[in-house]
């Protein structure tokens, strides 16, 4: 709760940068480091961890490219 | 094989008349004068957030991306799946740096990037460097586009021999060059609703029905070679399988938005506000992509290489032709029409982006700036009318008469020739601090040494980086490119010293590049 007051806070709106930016960030760190997930288990409906972790993160990184959108207008 | 499935066929024509009609049609949409380049060539900048969205996603997700991504699961399993990662890097990066382009441009009615390097820096010769990776880049991957339709044309039973065995090609690019050629940009960006429409109904069709076919996601991995499942782990002193993964996804993503097509149809967007949203939305065609990928698996798993009436289509196109004998396999007959006009169509979207933004760079960036200095706005549009012409017809060339797999090279090189141009266009966006020879430098240097990798490496994507007795396998065009950065960090106070020049030329000012 604090946290999201401080990032809003934080939030530059406008032109500049602004903090939300960095949580764009973590889908790179998610999906760009293989030893994370490259592996078989756990199963998931029958999809090996390998390709429904990377197809979750398609998910999470489009919410998180939403939240940043709504965090910072121009 | 030589039997025509005729329901198909029959389906397959009528979506075409039907999008032939819709090209057509689509130059009295938001009407516009077709005589000035901006309206023919990006649409008149009229699209809002929804047309924005199809018309991007209709250009880069291509029929050569659903025929190729799943031959290479089909082929070489899990490493195809680096389109997921690829995809979703690209989008944040698209968020964060198109914006600031599309104002800019917009505020200075630039139509190609290559326009703005011209107004950022001054300089005709990098402003060239640029144009000139676009428009090479931009060749080989119209011609990529043409084997997707040639391997639907084919999966339909239509075969012949010598010049009957292109006509239904030639027929459809025919088709193709008249409706650019008369509506612009208009054309593509009505036909890809339609386009994006039949891509999601096949791809959801396809990850629905298959599945329950072959009983089941867990069957269909069951059956998929131990070795093809997951990345190769790294022996000791590499990184493997690795950083060849991530590497091409990041790569791949940096020079996706860099691609000419790419940059007009974000141009094309009526607000700086339009892009970005598109930023947020257009991740809903990754998950298409994703699963997409997954369906080279389903080939795998349903043994379509194994079954003797696909063996002549394997034969003819190699893995590419999984996709279709899997829905040849899968579907009725009525839905293989839709699913391969589909295809088709995807062939045709970005086809014409492509031709039109090759011909708005040669138009503006080359003939313009070196060989008619004031053409009127007429000229100008009709001379960029006549280039997506030629662009085509060489693009037709090409494929009829020279070896797919050649395209395929060329594409390859052509994405570590694009990404060169990072610097001048991405990083340019942000400031001015670079030495505009030093860009050139960086990017001659990008250039000469990623075309020496990748031919070392026998033109495969990824090259074996030796350091300190490590080995890092990597995508050659990240590696090149930061290799051209650092060049172009290293010579710009030199050559600013050189120069000893006081002022920068730059016609930009910060406050264009936001709202």
């Amino acid at each position: 709760m604090s946290l999201g007051v401080t990032m809003t806070s934080l939030a530059n709106k406008g032109r500049g940068w602004s903090w939300w930016y960095l949580l764009l960030l973590v889908q790179f760190v998610a999906v760009l480091w293989p030893p994370f997930y490259n592996r078989i288990e756990p199963y998931w409906i029958g999809l090996p961890f390998f390709y429904w972790y990377q197809l979750l993160w398609i998910i999470i990184g489009a919410a998180f490219t939403g939240i940043v959108y709504f965090a910072t207008e121009d | 094989m030589t039997e025509v499935n005729w329901t198909a066929l029959i389906i397959f024509v009528a979506l075409f008349a039907f999008i032939t009609w819709l090209g057509f049609a689509a130059a009295s949409w938001r009407r516009g004068d077709l005589d000035l380049l901006h309206e023919w060539g990006l649409g008149g900048r009229r699209f809002g957030t929804l047309i924005t969205w199809f018309l991007v996603g209709g250009d880069l997700y291509t029929a050569y991306t659903f025929i190729a991504v799943p031959a290479l699961a089909f082929g070489a399993g899990a490493v195809a799946f680096f389109a997921v990662p690829y995809t979703i890097v690209a989008y944040p990066i698209f968020f964060i740096v198109f914006p600031r382009i599309w104002y800019v441009c917009h505020k200075h009615q630039y139509i190609t990037a290559a326009d703005f390097v011209r107004g950022r820096f001054g300089n005709r010769w990098l402003a060239l460097a640029v144009t000139i990776t676009g428009i090479v880049a931009t060749m080989p991957y119209i011609a990529l586009q043409l084997v997707g339709l040639q391997v639907v044309i084919g999966a339909l039973g239509i075969s012949g021999t010598g010049f009957a065995a292109d006509l239904p090609l030639i027929i459809a690019f025919v088709i193709l060059a008249a409706f650019t050629y008369s509506s612009g940009l208009r054309a593509p960006a009505s036909i890809a609703i339609v386009k994006d429409v039949l891509i999601y109904l096949t791809a959801f069709a396809a990850v629905i029905v298959i599945p329950i076919e072959l009983g089941g996601f867990g069957k269909i991995f069951a059956a998929v070679p131990a070795q093809k499942l997951l990345l190769a782990t790294p022996g000791p002193n590499t990184t493997g399988a690795y950083s060849a993964y991530a590497t091409l996804a990041l790569g791949s993503a940096l020079a996706l938005f860099l691609y000419p097509h790419s940059i007009t149809g974000i141009l094309s967007a009526s607000s700086g506000g339009a892009v970005r949203r598109n930023a947020a939305l257009l991740p809903g065609y990754s998950f298409m992509l994703g699963l997409l990928a997954l369906v080279g698996f389903f080939a795998l798993a349903a043994g379509v290489a194994a079954l003797p009436e696909y063996a002549s289509g394997f034969k003819e196109f190699g893995n590419n032709f999984a996709v279709p004998a899997l829905f040849l396999r899968s579907f009725p007959s009525w839905f293989v029409g839709i699913a391969f006009a589909a295809i088709g169509i995807g062939a045709l979207v970005p086809a014409a982006i492509m031709s039109i933004a090759a011909a708005n760079l040669y138009t503006r960036n080359i003939h313009r700036e070196f060989i008619n200095r004031n053409p009127t706005d007429k000229q100008e549009a009709q001379m960029a009318k006549w280039v997506s012409l030629i662009v085509k017809f060489g693009a037709l060339v090409f494929i009829i008469f020279v070896p797919t797999q050649y395209a395929i090279y060329l594409q390859l090189l052509g994405g570590i020739w694009i990404i060169q141009t990072l610097p001048a266009v991405i990083l340019g966006a942000y400031t001015r601090w670079f030495n505009d020879w030093a860009l050139l430098v960086g990017w001659t240097v990008g250039i000469v040494v990623g075309t020496v990798m990748a031919a070392a490496v026998n033109l495969t994507p990824t090259y074996p980086l030796q350091l300190a007795g490590y080995t890092f396998p990597g995508y050659t065009a990240l590696y090149t490119v930061i290799l051209n950065i650092v060049v172009a960090i290293v010579l710009t106070p030199i050559f600013n010293a050189i120069t000893a020049q006081q002022t920068r030329f730059d016609e930009t000012a910060a406050s264009d590049y936001y709202a």
